[in-house]
């Protein structure tokens, strides 16, 4: 089946970019170089009606796509053909919800970035290039073609973490930066090893699935299949993050400005553990089988080391933060259960792995969309002052409560985003959640027992921060607050929405993803078998 | 869809149909808009009854057994369903019935408050969760609603948030719960991974085939992670501190809630999975329910304010249910289940009564300062609330053990049931009923301390006793059928008219079949008879003096309590029970404290050192490395080395622009020496 739908998905943000860049020109006259009125709005538009129709365009696709029918909407072309490399996109049951994830946070992200001020042209451009590098990232098929546009969303989230965001955000930038180049090299590496090492030399991952298993050689005496899984899981450990390559992000949250947070959290966090799925486990099965319980302990200390960090922080947004990286350790957890020779057990844990993917980017985009609307309320957004605030009469004190009597919208609100995140039942993170904790289970017992600690630890940070900002007396310096417009609801109701619906009827998202899971799960089991566990 | 499941569904759904009404449209209606959820909840309530009706024709038998698929990914698949015996039809009643006299009382308790709606709007919510607990036929659906039952319950004890303590109870239920609910999941994990099935039936059934080989260890751990979730939901040792301070919400809220209904949550699922779990599982469920029933009891003598005695009897008459099932008395515990709803419901109610006068008197008279609730400011109530009066005697009578009232007939079977165990087993169990008959006699005595304290003697304070009258109607009638439905005819006539026979239409109709991983039934059973006897003759004794002791220190004042407390305290007894044991501040110290201390070291840890010092490091170190080779770049390489080069060149083409003297000889002379050089070399070789 031949159509360009994925490839008008992933370059309409492009072409939404250089109709500003020329329509600037236009409407600003050659001499205006600042940003008038006039061309913020050109700008905004653009950006929302650009991103509003790759929505519609992803929700079709959604709707038109065929559960058991494979790789579906492919467009395979040439491209540099003496490195036979190619222009190949596709969809599965594993790429669709994150697409639709990804277009989704993306006009949201627009939506909530309607104050920004300063470069208006340069923002919006920026975030609509980031759009079509993420979406490039979960449609190609050609590994190439992913390392292009992997590479590719570096460059915009670096500006916009870097110029648009908090006081920190140079060093924050170049911190985020670094990090993740390192990764990319190690992927880099890694994906040249594949392509030598497969005859026909090539980057189709599809393909490679095949040609990959016969890879066999040592490397200074190392087995190169496992150097080359551990290359790629290290790359795209940093992307999750995993504990120990998670610091850089608390601080690239904390100091980018809020669209930026949520599609950092929403959608970047969830390209490791995508790019596990989709190259390490097809093309190394048999790795994975060695690596099955240090990924599940992996997870274990992400959900427990993540968890009791986020109940030290005193910053609302560094708390979220570092619930992303808690709530990523699930997805580990989940993963590693594929090795499971319960059948019921794999399924739960891959399937709630791919969902708790979507579940936690609808989540924490959430969360971090309400962290922003009380940011621009107030321009603070600590649970106490820390002790060396710039105020001395507030340092170390709590700074709100009682918020919940003067915005009932709002902390309802953040009562459901808070509720959904400690995982409870009738939201979509318990599924996945359960889900995961289940998959777990089937294999490593004790470690998942041990994971099972999340429940408490997530309940405690979401409940004490609840009551600390929300309830108690109410505080005198906040009065007259205006509860959230229109637009900060336009923002977090239709998440809200995806939380409750994905909650209450699990099946919706489960009957796309896991035919092409359980077909993973097979696959990887078969072609371990093949390959023989060394 | 049969009538049947229609009604199921509708049970469960209505209340949820009231909660989304009153959070929509709840504030723009106003106060009226409760008349919609007292309609649902009374159509709930008579839905539960037809079921109820049902429940004789076929004691024992599923009226309702049905699932559906929720998801599956092929062979992983989650259902939902229904399942209604006569225990889960009686539930539905109990629930029902608190859950629409709290709406009715509540109309009045609640007038006033400014967020009057969205109050019966999570009485829905928590009405939906708690039947969905009751009719669920899975363990995973129970835990759904499980959890839901708790969020419902934190947003209820969290009702008034403005108050700091409110907030803090809120959490602290819902924390202190979570612990419990970890080890129900891995207990539902164990159970999945072992049986492929979440289906309670099923399970048992596959138990009973003999699923769990070996020792059944594998099974008791199972049934006590489980238990885990009991213990934490219906408030047993050691989790049972966040009930006491649940009072902290409305008391409609403690009377429905944190009395009757989800305390009762952790005995119905214990009395739900009872066929799986093993003698020692079940060991284990007697003790927890032994420490409890007597832990909470003492503490409920010394309290002063009149809800937390009630909360802590609370505690203990649940510590009793639990008791009654590890001990194989499972129907006489969940008897008791019944009857206490009825009769706690009534004592909250009435206190509730009590707090809402005093809270007016003390509003009348200006006084923002004294606490409405401690009993120490009340006295000589009986002459001003009549019918408050009245139904909370009634309560604590049925409550302390006495005949003609329902707590003598469930209560008196729990006693048997221990003293039974005991026959049985010897050794340490005697703790059992020492525990069962010391709790007794202790629950009749601080429920007539309360009665004393509260409604007799002259009152303590007479500017506020002036402004003390009886609740209105709204309030009085709950009160009223709830003391009624805590007599014990009720529960026996027709099939029995005699007081001490508490075999009457009831117990047959909870009566279920007999099929247990864990006990022989028959034995159980003969020991249970021939322990009746002899258990209520001495039930009755000590309920007797319980009361008695009441009398003669609170009535009659023949003793002085106040000496009486000091000579006791001297062994610091006093201030253990007044202190809860100090159990909260034991928790502080050796658990939440350093807790909250090691996460902050964990964090400092995470940021200040790891990633400040660790990471940046590396990037201190390449920018080392860079200057250094920046270093040897320019001022090395470059400056030393390439110029060293240019240098030489000047060097030596200064020297030897000496030879370039323009005359023509010298470069003759030059030439010659090189080709004779040139020639000399070439003959050499």
């Amino acid at each position: 089946m031949s159509s360009h739908i994925l490839s008008l998905l992933i370059f309409i943000p492009a072409a939404g970019a250089l109709l500003m860049l020329i329509g600037h020109r236009f409407i600003s006259g050659n001499e205006a170089s600042e940003d008038s009125g006039k061309t913020a709005d050109f700008h905004k538009w653009i950006a929302a009606v650009f991103t509003g129709f790759q929505l519609l365009l992803s929700v079709w696709l959604w709707l038109s796509y065929v559960p058991n029918g494979g790789i579906q909407f492919q467009e395979h072309h040439a491209w540099i053909q003496s490195f036979n490399i190619e222009y190949f996109l596709g969809v599965d049951g594993l790429s669709l919800p994150l697409i639709v994830l990804t277009a989704l946070l993306s006009f949201i992200g627009v939506v909530s970035s309607w104050n920004i001020k300063k470069s208006v042209l340069g923002y919006f451009s920026l975030l609509l290039l980031l759009d079509t590098a993420m979406m490039g990232v979960f449609c190609s098929l050609d590994f190439f073609l992913f390392y292009v546009f992997w590479e590719l969303m570096l460059l915009p989230m670096y500006f916009l973490i870097g110029i648009w965001g908090g006081p920190q955000r140079m060093y924050a930038a170049i911190k985020f930066f670094l990090y993740t180049l390192l990764g990319s090299v190690l992927m880099l590496l890694a994906m040249l090893a594949l392509y030598f090492y497969t005859e026909p030399h090539s980057f189709n991952l599809i393909a490679m699935i095949q040609s990959g298993a016969a890879i066999r050689d040592t490397f200074w005496g190392m087995d190169i299949r496992m150097l080359i899984f551990v290359a790629l899981f290290i790359g795209f450990a940093i992307k999750v993050p995993i504990v120990p390559f998670h610091t850089w992000l608390p601080l690239a949250h904390v100091e980018a400005p809020t669209a930026v947070s949520v599609i950092l959290a929403g959608v970047l966090l969830k390209m490791g553990t995508y790019g596990l799925l989709r190259i390490n486990y097809p093309l190394l099965p048999d790795q994975v089988y060695i690596f099955a319980w240090s990924i599940a302990l992996l997870g274990v200390i992400n959900i427990i080391w993540g968890a009791l960090n986020a109940i030290a922080q005193i910053d609302l947004k560094k708390m979220v933060a570092y619930s992303s990286v808690s709530h990523m350790g699930y997805v580990l957890l989940g993963m590693a259960a594929v090795v499971s020779t319960s059948a019921a057990g794999s399924q739960a844990g891959i399937n709630g792995a791919v969902m708790q993917m979507f579940n936690h980017g609808t989540i924490t985009a959430m969360l971090f969309l309400l962290v922003g609307v009380i940011y621009e309320k107030v321009h603070h957004r600590y649970i106490f002052f820390p002790k060396d605030y710039k105020d001395p009469e507030l340092a170390g004190k709590l700074a709100f409560g009682g918020l919940a009597g003067q915005l009932p919208i709002y902390s309802g609100f953040v009562a459901l985003a808070f509720f959904a995140g400690l995982g409870l039942p009738a939201l979509s993170g318990f599924i996945s959640e359960a889900m995961c904790f289940i998959g777990g289970f089937s294999v490593f017992r004790t470690l998942t027992i041990i994971g099972t600690l999340g429940i408490l630890l997530n309940a405690i940070y979401f409940l004490r921060s609840y009551m600390h900002i929300f309830l108690g007396p109410v505080s005198n310096a906040y009065k007259g607050l205006k509860d959230m417009n229109g637009r900060e609801l336009l923002t977090i109701v239709p998440l809200a929405i995806i939380v409750i619906a994905l909650g209450v009827y699990p099946k919706l998202m489960l009957d796309v993803i896991s035919p092409t899971m359980n077909s993973l799960i097979k696959l990887v089991q078969s072609m371990a078998m093949m390959v023989g566990i060394n | 869809m049969t009538p049947t499941l229609m009604f199921a569904l509708a049970i469960l759904f209505l209340p949820l149909l009231s909660f989304a009404f009153q959070i929509f449209f709840g504030s723009k209606i106003g106060r009226a808009a409760h008349w919609f959820s007292l309609a649902a909840l009374g159509v709930t309530l008579s839905l539960a009854l037809s079921f109820f009706a049902n429940i004789f024709i076929t004691p024992g038998y599923a009226l309702l057994d049905v699932s559906a698929v929720w998801f599956s990914s092929g062979s992983f698949t989650v259902e939902l369903g229904i399942y209604i015996d006569n225990i889960a039809a009686v539930m539905l009643v109990v629930v029902s019935t608190i859950s629409f006299l709290v709406h009715i009382y509540s109309t009045e308790y609640m007038r006033g408050d400014p967020r009057y709606t969205r109050y019966f709007g999570y009485l829905g919510l928590f009405t939906f969760s708690m039947n969905g607990i009751v009719l669920a036929n899975s363990l995973l659906m129970m835990y759904v609603f499980w959890e839901l039952v708790g969020i419902s319950s934190y947003l209820l004890i969290g009702f008034w948030f403005e108050k700091q303590s409110a907030a803090s109870a809120g959490m602290k239920a819902f924390l202190t719960n979570r612990v419990g609910d970890i080890g129900m999941f891995i207990g539902i994990l164990l159970l999945f991974m072992q049986l492929g099935t979440f289906n309670i039936q099923a399970i048992a059934e596959q138990v009973e085939f003999g699923a769990f080989d070996g020792t059944g260890l594998l099974l008791t751990i199972a049934g006590i992670m489980v238990f885990m979730g009991a213990i934490g939901k219906s408030a047993q040792f050691p989790l049972h501190i966040w009930l006491p301070d649940a009072m902290e919400g409305p008391t409609p809220v403690s009377a429905l809630i944190h009395a009757a209904t989800m305390v009762a949550a952790g005995v119905y699922m214990t009395v739900r999975i009872f066929a799986f779990l093993t003698p020692a599982a079940l060991e284990f469920v007697a003790v927890i329910g032994g420490i409890t029933a007597l832990m909470a009891a003492i503490i409920a003598i010394t309290q002063v304010d009149i809800k937390r005695v009630l909360a802590y009897s609370t505690v203990s008459q649940l510590g009793y249910m639990v008791m009654a099932l590890g001990v194989g008395a499972f129907q006489a515990g969940f008897f008791h289940l019944t009857t206490h709803a009825m009769f706690k419901a009534c004592l909250f109610l009435a206190s509730g009564s009590v707090i809402h006068s005093m809270h007016h008197a003390l509003h009348k008279i200006d006084d923002h300062s004294t606490d409405p609730q401690d009993m120490r400011n009340m006295g000589g109530l009986r002459k001003k609330m009549p019918i408050t009066y009245i139904s909370m005697v009634v309560a604590s009578l049925s409550i302390s053990g006495i005949p003609f009232f329902t707590g003598f007939l469930s209560k008196d079977a729990i006693l048997a049931g221990t003293l039974a165990y005991y026959h049985l087993h010897h050794g340490w169990t005697i703790f059992l009923p020492i525990s069962g008959f010391g709790a007794a006699i202790i629950t009749a005595f601080y429920m007539f301390r309360l009665i004393f304290m509260t409604f007799h003697g002259e009152p303590a304070r007479k500017d506020i006793h002036e402004h003390l009258h009886e609740t209105p109607g709204a309030m009085t009638t709950p009160l009223i059928i709830l003391s009624v439905l805590s007599l014990a005819f009720v529960f026996t006539i027709p099939s029995t008219v005699n007081p001490f026979n508490s075999q009457g239409w009831f117990t047959s109709a909870i009566h279920t079949g007999e099929n247990f991983a864990g006990l022989d039934m028959e034995v159980v059973g003969e020991a249970l008879h021939h322990a009746h006897e002899p258990a209520m003759m001495i039930s009755l004794t000590v309920a007797a003096l319980g009361i008695l002791a009441a009398l003669l220190f609170y009535l009659f004042k023949v003793v002085d309590v106040e000496k009486l407390t000091r000579r006791v305290n001297k062994l610091g007894l006093y201030n253990l029970s007044f202190h809860k044991f100090y159990i909260d501040e034991i928790y502080d110290a050796v658990l939440y404290r350093p807790f909250f201390w090691y996460t902050k070291v964990v964090a400092k840890f995470d940021w200040e050192l790891y990633d400040q010092k660790f990471i940046d490091w590396w990037g201190w170190l390449t920018l080392k490395i860079s200057d250094w080779s920046g270093y040897s770049d320019y001022t090395w390489l470059d400056q030393k080395v390439v110029d060293g080069f240019g240098k030489a060149t000047r060097y030596f083409g200064k020297e030897l622009r000496l030879s370039q003297s323009g005359v023509i000889q010298n470069y003759i002379l030059g030439g010659v020496i090189g080709i004779l050089s040139i020639f000399i070399l070439f003959q050499a070789f």
